[in-house]
């Protein structure tokens, strides 16, 4: 359980007011000039130290992450771009971020703008957050007549400007290199990689892609030194974390907790707990749509942070949990999940763009009763044929949901299908024999 | 170099190479849609997967770059069945029409699921469909074939510069189109045809003609202009059916434009298959005695001088040459072969062809066009400049509006004032070209028709030489033929005696003092016709046999075997796919049984002796399919006159250059379509 005065987002339920002047009361622009002065060496080493792994979903560990920017500005400009294209189901921490606590993100992005070298930063959200951004936008104004940003911005001698950019409301556009695609006007897809944008990124610049949380927690980490965020949470899952509660549970909320707590108190202490209680959970998914579901047996014991989930092939993802009570159908859930990653395929390589639709028109017939035993084993290797062989992360990102639901309810989705029929499950009919003569004979 | 190891075989890459061109050095075979070597690599079929040491993952061989002391393999279970998957997945949604589709025979799709598809479909949901696009009279599409390789879309971005092939949707309802459904604005749209993979993309006018392995295949040069890209003719008994370009990095690369592709129907049209004579003002069929006695009749009847010759644009060398023989015999001079009067000096072999070589445009560090639209009167050199434009992003600048190149460049200038200031550095583009290392002037013959077109010459060349641009290393002094047989007939020195330095021909001709003009395949030369007898020896009946008295039918480029000049020098062999129509023979035998009617002795014995002559007369010839040798440079003062001209690139209408493409229906369908968007455009 976080301390209070642990919490980093103290305005996470705008208690206090998100302007700038009560952030300035809890302490936000505070000797900012003098973290910066401290130079760019000392703060990629404390947030070495603090052992920061990125929030948007792949955990990253973000001081090694600005270490690969180059040391030197060459003949073309570095970039800092923020994604704040939270489109993850079940996610929706960035936006209180955004709405309750912008000047957070603001010193964190000149912070990490400073630190790699950049003079401008974009900060790219979703174009449904248009409240959001506008907010954002008003706390920007803020800083700037507050001469936190622009020319010599907050006096550290560093000039640095934030532009906001609006998505247009694709999922795949939170995906950092379909990001970048997407504010040079292109179509969003994803780059190939390498090379990474950290050296060839926006406008094939150098630049550094981090989600709006990394940024936000960046400034108190500085002001409280890198020991303190690690000293929270488990070693390399270290500090805390905003964990958005939704599903069926009595009081969804986001809440930030340390690194690490177990998912049963998470739910019960935060979020009310499961509706119908604890044993009429059936499952979890710990980290957002795209990351596997959990069942109850799982979620009993688990902890929450990076590494425990892996371990449970799972994983944390932007840590959005989604509960799954008894009441619900799992086959229909998960086949809605597979039909919002077939609707938000970009439909550039070939795995994802076919396999994708294939898997969502599979798991429909399951839910409808249509599907026989032998497309339990299709749907499986149709997500394997497509886990490992895209572009993106995308294709994981479809595939691991079906898998999970495969791995921990197969009995579900059995019970849902039923023989195949007879001719095909008796005879191992030749392919170019004509079937309807078969059907005569085995009649 | 550095090494990589391929299936635990070592081998030495070049720098800067991906991990599937290494394998391909490797002798191992990785399969592949979207990759091509012309193209940018999008990375998007995923087919091309291979296992590398230390990644969990198989990687996507187009796109990774090689590196020392990587580990692949191509051969491992993980890949197999990674390669199978995505072949699932491509199958998935594409139908099994292969029986009725274009593409069969020759599809990667379908050669590649051979190894890597599975017998029986496992995918028993309905197949995707998707409304067919209209891409003009040369595409035909069928876009539920489409494998979104984006081949095409590469394409039309990257080496036509026209970005008008995109993709929309996204996901599976992802759908490649030209958005407006227009035909793309572009010389080169039909290759598009050759890189679709599938059967999404296929011809048009060659829908359901034939399959692949029933055409005969002959390795041909293309004739439509004087680039002499490489081709290869298909042909079904005696019809070209289709025409493909042939790998030349030299010249065309991998493209030809759709002129070159698509005029081969109108080898099948308008064609001249027996002598016509002009009997009570019609013309009206007869035999080759009854012709051939006429005309020797009429040579009988004239003097030598009263006698000229022109020669048409699409002439090979040798049948030129038995023509400039057959003169020589008749004693006359005048014999022409320009259609209109533009300068030319033809003592030099550098001063009338394409210097600095089509490859050559890539070393160049500045372009300056002068009076020439390369991108109508050489479509596959205009894909050339651009390539070179987008890769180095070198300046290029124009003298004259030649309009939309596919590329930007700044027009410094429309007169020839303009020439006059920059050869006397009161120009600011001069000092560019000055310091410039290895600039290229291509000079059209639009410049040169003009009256100080030998002013524009003569002194570009002056002031290259005079200032070591033009040097033993770099030529970039470069005249634009339009015609195939340009080159090669100022080779022959066709132009000669009192002919080759003034225009005495156009003369002539424009006051009546010929009484028999023989016009050899030459259908563009204006000319008012009034009491001379003119014989038009051609295989179209076009504007040459509109006006001629007497015609006697000869062989298309394609049915008979021939020497071509490009506009570099290269000699190139055209050879023969199909042949004559009829009674139509080669020109050179016609010229034969002439001479023969006519008691002289001087006939041609074989076509291997005309061949050895042509290559003997050629100067500089080096071998066939070769540059020619680098001529000395001299500075010769020649006389040249200054008049006060505009200077602009004669608009030259691209589908419609020679008898060949007014008579093919393709070339009209497109013609129509191309004049409807310029009326439809905003600019009137």
């Amino acid at each position: 359980m976080l301390k209070k005065e642990n919490r980093i987002f103290k305005n996470l339920y705008n208690e206090f007011g998100w302007d700038i002047e009560n952030s300035l009361k809890r302490d936000d622009w505070k000797d900012t000039k003098d973290l910066i002065n401290k130079g760019r060496e000392w703060i990629i080493n404390e947030v070495k130290t603090s052992e920061l792994r990125g929030r948007g979903g792949a955990g990253f560990s973000t001081g090694l992450k600005w270490s690969f920017t180059p040391k030197k500005v060459g003949s073309r400009p570095h970039y800092l771009v923020i994604n704040a294209d939270e489109s993850e189901p079940g996610t929706c921490k960035d936006r209180d971020i955004l709405r309750f606590e912008p000047q957070k993100l603001i010193e964190g992005c000149l912070i990490a703008g400073y630190t790699v070298n950049a003079h401008v930063c974009y900060i790219y959200i979703r174009g449904e957050y248009l409240n959001e951004g506008k907010r954002l936008q008003e706390a920007i104004d803020q800083a700037y007549a507050k001469n936190f940003l622009g020319k010599n911005a907050c006096g550290s001698g560093w000039d640095f400007d934030i532009h906001i950019h609006y998505g247009a409301g694709a999922y795949i556009c939170g995906e950092e290199t379909a990001l970048l695609e997407s504010i040079e006007g292109n179509k969003g897809q994803p780059r190939l990689k390498p090379p990474f944008p950290a050296l060839v990124g926006l406008y094939g610049c150098p630049t550094i892609v981090n989600n709006v949380e990394t940024v936000a927690v960046v400034p108190t980490i500085l002001r409280r030194g890198g020991k303190w965020f690690a000293s929270i949470g488990r070693p390399k899952n270290t500090g805390t974390k905003i964990f958005c509660i939704s599903g069926n549970v009595n009081a969804p909320c986001n809440v930030e907790e340390e690194m690490g707590i177990p998912l049963k108190e998470l739910i019960e202490k935060h979020a009310g707990g499961v509706v119908g209680g604890w044993d009429n959970l059936q499952a979890v998914i710990p980290g957002g749509s795209s990351m596997p579901l959990l069942p109850k047996k799982v979620c009993d014991t688990l902890t929450m942070d990076f590494d425990s989930l892996i371990e449970n092939k799972s994983g944390l993802g932007t840590a959005g949990v989604v509960v799954i009570n008894k009441d619900q159908d799992i086959v229909e859930c998960m086949a809605r999940i597979a039909r919002f990653y077939k609707h938000e395929s970009c439909g550039q390589c070939t795995p994802c763009r076919e396999g994708s639709g294939w898997m969502w028109r599979i798991l429909d017939r399951v839910v409808k009763r249509k599907a026989t035993f032998s497309d339990i084993d299709l749907l499986s290797d149709v997500t394997k044929q497509i886990e490992g062989h895209t572009i993106c992360a995308f294709g994981e990102g479809s595939a691991w949901p079906v898998q999970g639901l495969l791995r921990h309810f197969r009995k579900e989705v059995e019970s849902r299908c039923r023989e195949e029929p007879l001719i095909k499950k008796k005879l191992n009919n030749p392919y170019l024999v004509d079937q309807h003569l078969l059907e005569n004979k085995n009649a | 170099m550095p090494k990589i190891t391929i299936n635990g075989k070592e081998i030495e890459f070049e720098k800067g190479m991906t991990v599937l061109q290494a394998c391909e050095l490797a002798d191992v075979e990785i399969p592949r849609f979207c990759y091509h070597e012309k193209l940018s690599i999008a990375g998007n079929c995923r087919m091309c997967l291979v296992e590398m040491d230390k990644s969990p993952k198989p990687i996507a061989s187009c796109a990774m770059p090689a590196a020392e002391g990587m580990n692949i393999k191509t051969n491992t279970a993980l890949v197999e069945k990674a390669r199978k998957g995505v072949m699932e997945f491509l199958l998935a949604n594409h139908p099994l029409d292969c029986p009725v589709c274009d593409q069969g025979g020759e599809c990667d799709l379908q050669d590649q699921s051979l190894y890597y598809g599975v017998d029986k479909s496992r995918f028993v949901e309905n197949k995707r469909d998707v409304k067919e696009k209209y891409m003009g009279p040369l595409i035909k599409t069928q876009m539920t074939r489409c494998i979104h390789c984006t081949r095409c879309v590469r394409f039309a971005t990257e080496v036509a510069g026209v970005p008008e092939i995109g993709a929309i949707g996204r996901g599976e309802n992802m759908e490649i189109t030209t958005y407006l459904e227009k035909s793309m604005e572009s010389e080169l749209s039909a290759n598009v045809i050759d890189l679709c993979p599938v059967g999404a993309l296929t011809s048009k006018p060659y829908a359901f003609e034939a399959r692949p392995w029933e055409l005969k295949k002959t390795e041909s040069v293309d004739v439509m202009d004087a680039v002499g890209s490489n081709i290869r003719v298909d042909t079904y008994n005696w019809e070209v059916k289709r025409i493909l370009p042939r790998l030349n990095n030299e010249i065309n690369e991998e493209w030809i434009s759709d002129k070159t592709r698509y005029s081969c129907d109108g080898l099948l049209k308008q064609r001249l298959d027996v002598p016509y004579i002009k009997k009570n003002n019609k013309l009206q069929k007869s035999s080759w005695d009854e012709a051939i006695n006429l005309l020797v009749d009429k040579i009988n009847s004239v003097q030598p001088n009263e006698i000229a010759g022109h020669i048409g644009d699409m002439i090979n060398m040798e049948n030129a040459l038995s023509f400039k023989k057959f003169f020589k015999s008749l004693k006359s001079e005048n014999l022409e072969f320009r259609e209109k009067n533009f300068y030319i000096n033809s003592d030099e072999k550098m001063n009338y062809i394409f210097n600095s070589s089509i490859s050559g445009i890539e070393d160049a560090d500045l372009i300056l066009l002068v009076g020439t639209n390369p991108r109508h009167e050489a479509s596959i050199l205009n894909a050339r400049i651009r390539k070179t434009f987008v890769q180095k992003k070198i300046p290029i600048f124009s003298i004259g509006n030649p309009g939309d190149l596919t590329y930007g460049y700044e027009i410094i200038g429309d007169s020839t004032e303009d020439i006059k200031k920059i050869v006397n550095k009161e120009h600011d583009f001069s000092q560019k070209l000055l310091s410039a290392k290895k600039p290229i002037i291509i000079i059209g013959e639009s410049a040169l028709e003009l009256k100080s077109g030998g002013y524009i010459f003569e002194e570009l060349k002056k002031f290259l030489i005079k200032n070591n641009l033009i040097n033993e290393n770099w030529n970039g002094l470069n005249i634009l033929a339009q015609n195939a047989s340009t080159v090669g007939l100022l080779d022959l020195k066709i132009l000669q005696g009192k002919n080759a330095k003034s225009s005495s021909f156009f003369n002539d001709l424009r006051n009546r003092k010929f009484k028999l003009l023989y016009l050899l395949g030459s259908d563009n030369l204006e000319l008012k016709k009034n009491d001379e007898f003119i014989i038009y020896q051609g295989s179209h009946g076009d504007r040459g046999a509109e006006i001629a008295d007497l015609i006697l039918p000869s062989a298309t480029y394609t049915e008979q075997n021939g020497l071509y000049e490009n506009l570099e020098g290269r000699i190139q062999e055209c050879k023969k796919a199909s042949y004559p129509i009829g009674e139509a023979l080669e020109d050179w035998k016609i010229f034969n049984r002439i001479i023969k009617k006519l008691g002289f002795k001087d006939r041609i014995a074989n076509f291997d002796e005309l061949r050895k002559e042509v290559l003997e007369t050629v100067p500089n010839f080096l071998e066939i399919n070769e540059l020619p040798k680098k001529s000395v440079i001299k500075t010769n003062n020649v006389e040249t006159s200054f008049y006060k001209e505009k200077i602009f690139a004669r608009e030259l209408d691209y589908y419609y250059t020679n008898s060949i493409s007014r008579s093919s229906k393709t070339m009209s369908e497109c013609r129509q379509i191309r004049q409807k968007i310029k009326k439809n455009g905003t600019n009137n």
